[in-house]
């Protein structure tokens, strides 16, 4: 399979009638339904097709509805999925789970969430590469041109840790509610770790997130690339504990990282790159309004949080997308 | 063969058609070429030069530019620079 070029470069487990019949069992939806244009070639795929690559993933039969959903994300003209792959930035489809179905499933919002070791984490984005290499034609040195890569394009996927936060999730902040089961798609980086083991007061801690944030992808780049951040439980806890709502969370942060074109202006600092001269003397958010999304997400122990960065959001590039899963 | 030994195919079980690149014009003497920008960042000075440099020999230039970098030239645009040229220079990046 591997000398076939039906692979990812690790093992796949052989899809054989039984896996894929068995796979099948795992959705509603007949084998023959086309769901999805596959980029970069745009072949029209079908249920069963998506089956076959799932099986060499190594998912489950009932992971089968969150791979389709998650293609059903990012071949669309907002994600602009043909973009993603074509970059040469190192950026690869990234999604979250949201709803039962993460529970049902088995999915891992807490300890090494964006890691290894989860059986649904690790297959359910690698099923999705799959099709998008298999089906779509698009793979390392074709229509991939990612100068460095990362990790995550392996496969990345997680899920929210819901239950225990009194804040709404991403699927709710997207207008989603929390017995739907939503999937999220990000165009976004390998995850950077933001360390503050020190800060008690949400007003400290905002300003460690703050500090990072604002390097994300560039520090001379504003507006133009979106970011998440994974705000681990032991983070998250000083704003709950201060009675901090997330729309107060996410109103501070925006005012924190306010730019001072100034200091971005190419040139400055002996620096090349940058914002054009005639953009000086003016204050810029970091991020475009709703272009900082927060996941809650980790283990119990940690003062940790993660930032992704994003690619260029908007008609121009990709915007996070988000569906209800159908089962 | 049993069912455990047959694999189902997991690829778009299709072959692109094949195509032959045009042939290349011997000179660019009296020659449309088309110029097109895919809207990266400085990719205009870099086209603004070629077009001092082609158009000093005589050679008509049309200028062309894609709404952006991140996705294919729209089907018109490609049917525009394909009717209207005899070849296209274009500026990939930075």
């Amino acid at each position: 399979m591997f000398e076939r070029s039906w692979t990812d470069g690790l093992p796949v487990v052989p899809p054989t009638r039984g896996r894929v019949r068995k796979m099948l069992e795992g959705t509603t939806r007949s084998p023959d339904e086309v769901v999805v244009s596959v980029p970069p070639n745009l072949i029209e795929c079908s249920v069963e097709k998506i089956a076959i690559n799932a099986v060499m993933a190594g998912c489950r039969p009932e992971f089968l509805p969150v791979v389709i959903a998650a293609l059903e994300t990012i071949c669309t003209e907002e994600f602009n999925m043909h973009g993603v792959l074509a970059t040469t930035m190192s950026v690869g489809p990234i999604f979250v789970v949201n709803g039962p179905i993460a529970r049902d499933i088995g999915m891992n919002s807490g300890i090494n969430v964006l890691g290894h070791g989860n059986r649904a984490n690790s297959t359910i984005g690698r099923a999705v590469q799959l099709v998008i290499h298999n089906v779509g034609g698009g793979g390392p040195g074709g229509v991939d041109r990612s100068t460095l890569g990362h990790m995550g394009k392996q496969g990345f996927c997680f899920s929210e840790n819901e239950l225990s936060s009194p804040w709404p999730s991403l699927a709710e902040s997207r207008g989603y509610n929390s017995s739907q089961n939503v999937i999220t798609a990000f165009t976004g980086e390998g995850p950077r770790l933001v360390m503050d083991q020190k800060s008690r007061k949400p007003e400290s801690l905002i300003r460690t997130l703050a500090e990072h944030l604002i390097s994300t992808v560039s520090s001379r780049v504003v507006v133009g690339m979106d970011a998440m951040l994974v705000l681990s439980p032991e983070h998250a806890a000083r704003f709950y504990e201060a009675e901090w709502s997330k729309e107060r969370f996410l109103e501070e942060i925006t005012e924190i990282m306010m730019v001072d074109t100034d200091n971005i202006i190419a040139g400055s600092g002996g620096i090349e790159e940058g914002l054009p001269a005639e953009m000086k003397g003016m204050s810029i958010p970091k991020f475009r309004p709703n272009g900082l999304l927060l996941v809650q997400a980790g283990g119990p122990a940690g003062l940790f949080s993660a930032i992704i960065g994003g690619w260029l959001n908007g008609p121009s590039g990709s915007e996070p997308t988000s569906k209800e899963i159908l089962l | 063969m049993t069912d455990e030994k047959v694999l189902l195919d997991p690829t778009s079980e299709s072959v692109p058609a094949e195509r032959s690149l045009s042939e290349r014009p011997e000179t660019m003497a009296g020659l449309t070429v088309g110029l097109l920008d895919i809207s990266k960042g400085r990719g205009d000075i870099f086209l603004n030069r070629l077009e001092e440099k082609l158009s000093d020999t005589g050679i008509e230039i049309l200028r062309f530019k894609k709404p952006t970098f991140t996705k294919p030239a729209p089907v018109d645009l490609r049917h525009e620079i394909a009717t209207k040229c005899d070849a296209v220079i274009e500026a990939l990046a930075d």
